[in-house]
């Protein structure tokens, strides 16, 4: 409380119009200062309930998560639980969960950006783009559990697809393919993943002028040189941040693995489900060790997500 | 370059068949499966079964419920917040942008253990759904937020507001009768897209251990893969149209507005 | 031989035919502007020396080579775009070397000629900086020192100066001049802005829908237009329409206004179009009203423009209306009503047949200087209109010409 009375007295001080429109205009009417001051309390009153609501659902329950983390079964404070993160199969969940994620978001990452950069191409109609994306925003948000049944109707054992190839003689089980396995899982992720990454890196695409790859021509460089020396070099910084958002997006799903393997692999958000219904040891604070674990993994994605977007901002015009 | 320009528009039609083929198939295949009653025989079988089916209805009715109690718990926390940190507030905006990207940074499986762990005790809350809407409100608040502060930011607020007040308005008739009409098509994106979102989240609901739409959709599909695959694409129904409608109100901004909702 | 030549060049976009049948010869060191309003062709004429588009039909030789179908990046053609082709991720110095890096030179030797270069074009100390930390004037200076690194054949300028302040316009034309001259390349510049072109080059080629209207030194095409489009396009121009006298005298809407005017091949009695530029029409004040005697004639000041230098002034005569530039010490006393004595200077008058007004001009296309701040083209078109109105039904429209 003394905080803001002391920033309060501050603003008091500067000019008008630090505080917003009507803050000004009522200095200008020339009020005395405890109206004025009733005024500014109530402005920064306006913002409470919002602050309280985000508290409660977010941070609170985040806060709540780090500190059970940290807490034994006797209710002290106990390194039990992160310890347990190192070893077994605590430590492989993570270790599958960032495969999955990295896998996903190279396999998407590419897709993604060759598909965007296709609608971009002289001599593909421009009337494919906003089909394009349109179409990438359903894909990008059909996720989850209709999504797994989709590809269980496709790739599952009596899929569409599945049976087609067998009819042609390719047997997807005996080419080491599994839609419940890793490289299932790939395959599902990459189909909200790469509509996601289109999404995200059109505009930086579009931004690619046409005065770059002619000047590198008239210069004497090929397709190679451009890209090699100037496309590159300037989107790899969006390609890149965009493929850290995919990562988030992969390492946090829960629901698309659940539904493909009944809850029955080894990645750290299912394993995060199956100590909260009680499946594996009834161990509350493991959860949340394995929990907070997830929050430090997608944090520093975030981290590096936003170096890099300094980066793109260095040469935005 | 005139074979550069061939070359570029050979390997685009490629990728663009790859990705389209990519989203195609799966819905091909669910569609199929989802009218398949037996061994080359077609029909609504399963369609049937499911909207004669109780579960289907309760379930269904819920997550509507739900979306509708969390669009209207969204609007009404944020319109007045976005409106008055835009107007008296402006010093807290990076603190409300942070705020607001968080529910990225902590995934639905972390945050349903922390509420667990917090409310719990509180039983009433624990077993009343609209526990669910209080929270999606929070999963939605990245795009439900960002779609009204690019609103606002978009039509001049303190210039409005200040035309509005000098006419004698007060904040809470300028808010009603200048601001509201002129963000309108934000509110409506905000709220479609809200609406996808709580159609179809499964991983706070399921750990919650309530029976919504999506959490039903799995509970079938765990033995029956034919029913699984007609509710597959009833859901991808309702996320066409909760797009659509997006785009279809974004299309009066000059852009189209579309926005990834991560809830896996 | 010439450095370059372009033969019978023809290209057509979709259902728009960009150029038709265009032929050009640059000699070598010669700095050549292509001038025309937008869509004229020149920027397409340019781009197909450059490589970036092809001919359907002619060739281009860059000393006597064919290089009709060498692809761009093995042309040495230096291109300085109209703005925005600096690479982005690159500083000012690795924006210059870039051409070099790509021939493989040794890095040594590439800095040395890229600083030097930037010194050429004044920017010897921002050699370490982005593009987008330098101003629009030092991003295009920036890029000409790139064209100018790989010692192109031909440099070529795609309206360099168009996205640019007025001041730094006028400042880095004349800079790009010097450095042309002082290197003795062979230059082609693309522009809309008359006098741009007429200030910088050597020749000047007007283009319009496609097709050389007229090609000469800017004199020649300021002072000897031959075709009504050059008149109208370049500089400011009354166009009247007239007759030629039996005494050689030339007559408009029933008054003699010009007498001693070299006629050319225009025999008495033909009906001419007449060109007076604005500088060549003389106005004093009248202090009563006089009858027309020779070729002195009575006018009104309807509207006056200070320009600076001189004054524009717009006088509605009995043929209708011309406007007239005035040093501007002169032009003190002349407010609207004044009423004038016009004379016409014989010697700033051109004469064309109705029939020769040539492809450019159907009577609708532009007049006047361009978008270039050349000054007020409206006026300039209103005694043409009002002179063709006087003309009585003739056909002052060329498009059966074409």
């Amino acid at each position: 409380m003394s905080t803001t009375e002391l920033v309060e007295e501050e603003a008091g001080g500067l000019p008008v119009g630090t505080g917003g429109g009507g803050g000004a205009g009522s200095a200008r009417r020339g009020a005395a200062a405890p109206p004025r001051r009733r005024r500014k309390w109530l402005a920064w009153l306006g913002a409470v309930p919002f602050l309280a609501y985000v508290a409660l659902f977010l941070l609170i329950p985040t806060v709540e998560v780090i500190v059970n983390a940290f807490r034994g079964t006797s209710g002290s404070f106990s390194l039990a639980n992160v310890r347990q993160l190192t070893s077994g199969q605590y430590a492989s969940a993570y270790v599958a969960s960032i495969k999955v994620s990295v896998a996903t978001a190279l396999t998407g990452g590419l897709l993604g950006f060759f598909v965007a950069w296709s609608t971009l191409q002289r001599g593909i109609p421009r009337a494919i783009r906003p089909i394009v994306t349109t179409f990438s925003g359903v894909a990008a948000n059909f996720a989850g559990i209709p999504l797994a049944f989709a590809f269980v109707a496709t790739l599952g054992t009596t899929g569409v697809v599945t049976v087609l190839l067998a009819h042609m003689g390719l047997n997807l089980t005996a080419a080491g393919f599994t839609l419940y396995g890793f490289s299932g899982l790939v395959v599902v992720y990459t189909y909200f993943q790469f509509p996601l990454m289109l999404l995200i890196i059109i505009p930086s695409l579009e931004g690619m002028r046409t005065e770059w790859r002619e000047a590198t021509a008239s210069l004497g460089g090929g397709a190679w040189s451009f890209w090699r020396y100037v496309g590159l070099p300037i989107l790899l910084p969006s390609i890149a941040s965009a493929m850290v958002l995919l990562f988030g997006s992969a390492f946090s799903a829960y629901a698309t693995p659940y539904a493909l393997t009944s809850g029955y692999i080894n990645l750290v958000p299912v394993l995060i489900g199956s100590v909260m219904s009680g499946n594996i040891v009834a161990n509350p604070g493991l959860g949340d060790a394995l929990a907070l674990g997830m929050i430090l993994v997608v944090s520093v994605a975030v981290a590096i997500y936003v170096v890099l977007q300094r980066r793109v901002s260095r040469w935005a015009r | 370059m005139g074979t550069m320009k061939l070359k570029g528009r050979g390997w685009g039609i490629f990728w663009l068949v790859v990705g389209a083929l990519y989203l195609l198939v799966p819905l091909y295949g669910m569609a199929q499966f989802s009218l398949e009653t037996g061994p080359h025989s077609y029909g609504f079988h399963w369609y049937q079964t499911i909207f004669d089916s109780s579960q289907f209805r309760s379930s269904f009715l819920l997550s509507l419920r739900l979306a509708l109690e969390t669009v209207a718990i969204s609007l009404v926390l944020l319109v007045p917040t976005v409106f008055w940190v835009h107007l008296r507030l402006p010093r807290l905006r990076p603190l409300f942008e942070f705020l607001v990207i968080l529910p990225f940074v902590v995934p639905p499986v972390a945050l349903a253990v922390g509420l667990v762990g917090l409310f719990r005790p509180v039983t009433w809350l624990v077993s009343t759904p609209e526990l669910l809407a209080f929270v999606y409100v929070i999963l939605a608040l990245p795009f439900s937020y960002r779609s009204l502060d690019a609103g606002m930011r978009a039509i001049d607020l303190r210039t409005l507001s200040q035309a509005a007040e000098s006419l004698g308005a007060r904040w809470t008739t300028t808010l009603r009768l200048v601001v509201l009409p002129n963000v309108r098509s934000s509110l409506l994106g905000a709220s479609f897209l809200t609406l996808a979102i709580v159609m179809g989240e499964f991983t706070i609901a399921s750990l919650l251990l309530f029976n919504t739409f999506p959490v039903y959709i799995e509970y079938i599909g765990e033995t029956k893969a034919y029913p699984a695959a007609a509710l597959a694409l009833i859901s991808f129904v309702l996320t066409w149209g909760a797009m659509l409608g997006m785009f279809i109100v974004g299309r009066g901004r000059g852009r189209t507005h579309t926005e990834v909702a991560m809830t896996r | 031989m010439s450095k370059l030549e372009l033969v019978e060049i023809s290209k057509r976009f979709g259902a728009v035919e960009a150029l038709r049948g265009l032929s050009l010869e640059v000699a070598s060191g010669e700095f050549l502007s292509l001038l025309g309003p937008s869509g004229c062709g020149k920027t397409t004429a340019l781009r197909i020396i450059a490589g970036f588009e092809h001919p359907d039909v002619g060739k281009l030789l860059v000393d006597g080579r064919d290089l009709t179908a060498i692809p761009a990046n093995r042309r040495s053609m230096g291109m300085v775009f109209q703005s925005y082709s600096l690479f982005p991720n690159m500083t000012a110095r690795e924006n210059v070397e870039f051409g070099l890096r790509i021939r493989r030179r040794a890095r040594a030797e590439r800095t040395a000629r890229a600083l030097e270069l930037l010194d050429l074009v004044g920017l010897a100390g921002t050699a370490n900086r982005y593009p987008h930390q330098l101003s629009g004037g030092q991003q295009q200076r920036v890029a000409l020192a790139r064209a100018l690194a790989i010692e192109p054949e031909v440099l070529l300028l795609d309206e360099p100066l168009s996205a640019l302040d007025a001041k730094v316009r006028v400042q880095l034309r004349e800079e790009i001049r010097r450095i042309q001259t002082s290197l003795g390349i062979t230059t082609i510049y693309v522009t809309h802005d008359q006098e741009e072109a007429l200030s910088i080059s050597d020749r000047v080629a007007v283009l319009s829908l496609g097709c050389i209207e007229q090609i000469g030194a800017p004199s020649d095409i300021y002072r000897e237009p031959r075709t009504r489009f050059v008149a109208e396009f370049v500089g400011t121009m009354n166009r009247l329409d007239g007759k030629v006298n039996p005494d050689g005298s030339i007559e408009c809407g029933g008054l003699c206004v010009a007498h001693g005017v070299a006629l050319g091949d225009h025999a008495p009695g033909e009906q001419v179009i007449v060109l007076v530029r604005p500088e060549s029409i003389v106005l004093e004040e009248l202090p009563e009203p006089q009858a027309a005697s020779g070729d002195l004639f009575e006018g009104r000041i309807v509207a006056h423009t200070f320009l600076g230098a001189v004054t524009r002034v717009t006088v509605s005569v009995a043929f209708g209306a011309v406007t007239a530039d005035l040093p501007s010490s002169r032009a003190l006393g002349l407010s609207p009503g004044t009423r004038v004595s016009v004379r016409i200077d014989p010697s700033g008058v051109r004469l064309l047949s109705i029939g020769t007004s040539g492809p450019g001009s159907d009577g609708s296309g532009p007049t006047g200087g361009g978008s270039g701040g050349s000054g007020p083209t409206g006026e300039a078109e209103s005694p043409g209109e009002e002179g063709s109105a006087t003309a009585g039904g003739l056909p002052t429209r060329s498009a059966a010409s074409l």
